[in-house]
């Protein structure tokens, strides 16, 4: 990707509302938490609300590193494996009890699993289907708006 | 992104160009009409009622319909006319087309065939043949506006492997760019063209020149192939004209020109943009030095197949690398500016840093003016290959074994000795001369925009300016300015705009920002719809269905 740092929050925000949204809501159901559906959605969308707005600082992080790159580009395999970090804290944060809004605990294995698979979805969207509906998002450095 | 030639379509580039020519710039054939010389102004005209260009219209800024019929010269109507017809055209044909521009309210005014008949040409000499590899970015399709599926997803899905998608996974850090095959970037804009009707849109001939027509919109002058028409000239009334006239022409480095003339030898001293596949036939029955000059893709290219046929063959071919600018490390002015490079080499992996295609240096040259931008253009430019680990063991190797030395320096003189083609090199250590049995020039060298006819035509009668590094002044929407004409506008892009608002022009996602630009401005005016999000998927399903826009 050739982001600008509008261009990295906006498509983050919107492809984790988006495609982030229909995953958790896909994936709920099968998550093995021992907890009623309403709470289950409850924890995952506050979990993928807490990545949504940690990210905004993540991003910030994300720019700051990339002016060190000549191409000041953000290779694939960097959106990939900035879910190790991101998930890390989010996970870390959950146990701290420092993210609002969660009822009960969270189950490592759900949480590896919901965490992974909403960040595989919005990485794969961002790689390529998202030009179609938005061609101009790519020359714009992400940026939708 | 490329930096190979994108052949946005100019007096086509043919196989059997005539190295003699045109001894100053490499023309690549540009047919000879009989016209005035390109900036003389009025030069003889024809008599009025002949069909021919006379003098009033020679020197008239502006034309009148009614000059037109004096003339005899027939009028065509046509909303919008592209002048170039390579892949300059094409992509902003294709966005045109895909926004529902119907195929009779365009005209593409080309001496060429099809549209990738130039760029296939100066791959192929440069040494870039079908089945390699050219420098191209995965998800720069010309044959795609949307970039999706990326070459590499359609190689993948085409040859059953996942190679080309690990390869873009773990690219630039694990692995080299991906870049796509030749041939699939020529069979893809085969099936493209056919697509959107592109034979129905072309008229076949060489451009004379565009003037603005009193009322609004402009005059296309067209020379058709000889005996297509009753007149000489044609004229294409427009409201829009798009120019994608590419390269105005390449430069011999001087002494390389001074020598190819002053003994009329075509033959040891040749550019890697001509044909020269000799060299390497030659290399095949005795040995052979070679000398290289320059430090670019091209000259990339012409070493590595000089080290294939090397290894493939087993032949002693021994070649002298001279650069006049060696890079021996990072360079760069800060540690967030430093572009990598080693043994001559500035390593890049396209011919501008990435981001101009659209991320943060796209965004920052857009705001700079002037001097600020040609600072940054300076910045970023400058000569690069890309790194690419075949190539580094290759020439590891040849440095190890002594086959392939690297120099440093300028060269003052050239002279012919007992079949040998001496370079009297200054460097740093003093005069060194070098003896080759070949040189070959991949520097590139560009001719001046004026150098072709139609650009100084519209230099000289149009409005049309330069910008900061010389080449045409574009808006930030590509159209040219000082040129528009009533409700008329004139738009190009390609090589000719390089130094605008936007850097990576002559390449071809460059080509497809441009026409994204452009389509969007002619939606401004009202030419065509806006491509928005439900049209852009509706037309994406049509282009995977292979069915009309």
């Amino acid at each position: 990707m050739l982001p600008t740092l509008g261009g990295r929050i906006q498509t983050r925000l919107v492809l984790l509302a988006v495609v982030g949204g229909l995953v958790t809501l896909i994936i709920g159901p099968l998550l093995s938490i021992p907890a009623p559906l309403s709470v289950v959605y409850q924890d995952t969308f506050v979990i993928l609300a807490a990545v949504a707005v940690l990210g905004v600082g993540w991003e910030l992080v994300y720019h700051f590193v990339m002016q060190w790159r000549w191409e000041k580009d953000w290779p694939t395999l960097f959106g990939l494996v900035t879910a190790i970090p991101e998930g890390l804290l989010v996970w870390l944060l959950l146990q701290a009890g420092a993210i609002p809004g969660i009822s009960g605990t969270v189950p490592g294995a759900a949480f590896v699993i919901d965490f992974g698979l909403v960040w595989l979805a919005v990485w794969l969207v961002a790689n390529g289907p998202m030009r179609v509906p938005f061609i101009r998002w790519r020359f714009h450095g992400g940026r939708l708006v | 992104m490329t930096d190979q030639p994108t052949g946005v379509a100019r007096a086509a580039a043919t196989p059997t160009q005539p190295e003699t020519a045109q001894p100053e710039t490499v023309q690549r054939g540009r047919p000879a009409t009989g016209d005035a010389p390109a900036g003389a102004g009025a030069g003889p005209g024809a008599a009025a009622g002949s069909g021919d260009l006379t003098d009033d219209l020679l020197r008239s800024d502006q034309w009148t319909d009614e000059m037109l019929q004096a003339a005899g010269i027939p009028v065509m109507d046509v909303p919008l006319v592209s002048i170039g017809g390579g892949i300059g055209s094409f992509v902003t044909v294709d966005y045109l087309r895909i926004a529902g521009v119907a195929a009779d309210r365009i005209a593409v005014l080309t001496n060429l065939d099809f549209a990738w008949q130039t760029y296939e040409y100066l791959t192929r000499v440069s040494q870039i043949p079908k089945p390699e590899r050219i420098r191209s970015d995965s998800a720069s399709r010309p044959d795609n506006i949307w970039g999706f599926p990326s070459y590499a997803l359609a190689e993948a899905m085409s040859e059953r492997t996942f190679a080309p998608l690990w390869q873009v996974l773990i690219e630039p850090i694990g692995a080299d760019y991906y870049t796509p095959k030749a041939g699939r970037v020529f069979a893809g804009l085969e099936r493209e063209s056919k697509r959107i009707g592109w034979s129905q849109m072309l008229v076949k001939g060489q451009v004379r020149m565009v003037r603005k027509r009193q009322g609004g919109g402009y005059f296309v002058i067209l020379t058709p192939m000889v005996g297509s028409t009753p007149t000489k000239r044609l004229a294409y009334r427009a409201e829009f004209v798009h120019l994608a006239v590419g390269y105005p022409g390449l430069r011999f480095l001087p002494e390389l020109q001074e020598f190819r003339t002053a003994h009329q030898d075509f033959h040891h001293v040749v550019s890697a943009y001509e044909e020269h596949e000799h060299v390497y036939e030659a290399a095949r029955t005795k040995h052979l030095v070679v000398m290289l000059r320059g430090g670019g893709i091209v000259a990339s290219r012409v070493l590595a197949r000089l080290m294939d046929d090397r290894a493939k063959h087993g032949l002693s071919t021994e070649i002298v690398h001279l650069f006049r600018t060696y890079i021996t490390s990072s360079h760069g002015p800060n540690a967030w500016n430093r572009r990598k490079g080693a043994h001559g080499f500035a390593y890049q992996g396209f011919n501008y840093p990435k981001s101009v295609w659209g991320g943060q240096l796209k965004a920052r040259m857009r705001r700079l003016e002037g001097e600020d931008r040609a600072a940054a253009y300076k910045l970023m430019g400058g000569t690069n290959t890309p790194y690419r680990r075949r190539w580094q063991a290759q020439m590891t190797e040849g440095r190890e074994a002594g086959w392939y030395r690297t120099m440093a320096g300028t060269v003052e003189q050239m002279r012919l000795d007992q079949g040998k083609i001496v370079s009297v090199v200054k460097t740093q250590a003093g005069m060194v001369e070098v003896a080759a049995d070949f040189v070959i020039d991949c520097t590139g060298l560009e001719a001046d925009i004026a150098e072709h006819r139609v650009l100084a035509d519209l230099l000289e009668h149009s409005g049309a300016g330069r910008n900061p590094v010389g080449r045409l002044d574009v808006e930030r929407t590509f159209e040219l300015r000082g040129a528009g004409s009533g409700p008329g506008v004139m738009y190009a892009s390609g090589a000719t705009t390089l130094g605008g608002y936007f850097p990576g022009v002559d390449t071809f996602l460059g080509l497809q920002v441009a026409a994204q630009e452009i389509a969007d401005d002619l939606a401004r005016r009202g030419f065509c719809r806006r491509i928005g999000t439900f049209r852009s998927i509706q037309q994406w399903l049509r282009w995977a269905r292979n069915k009309q826009p």
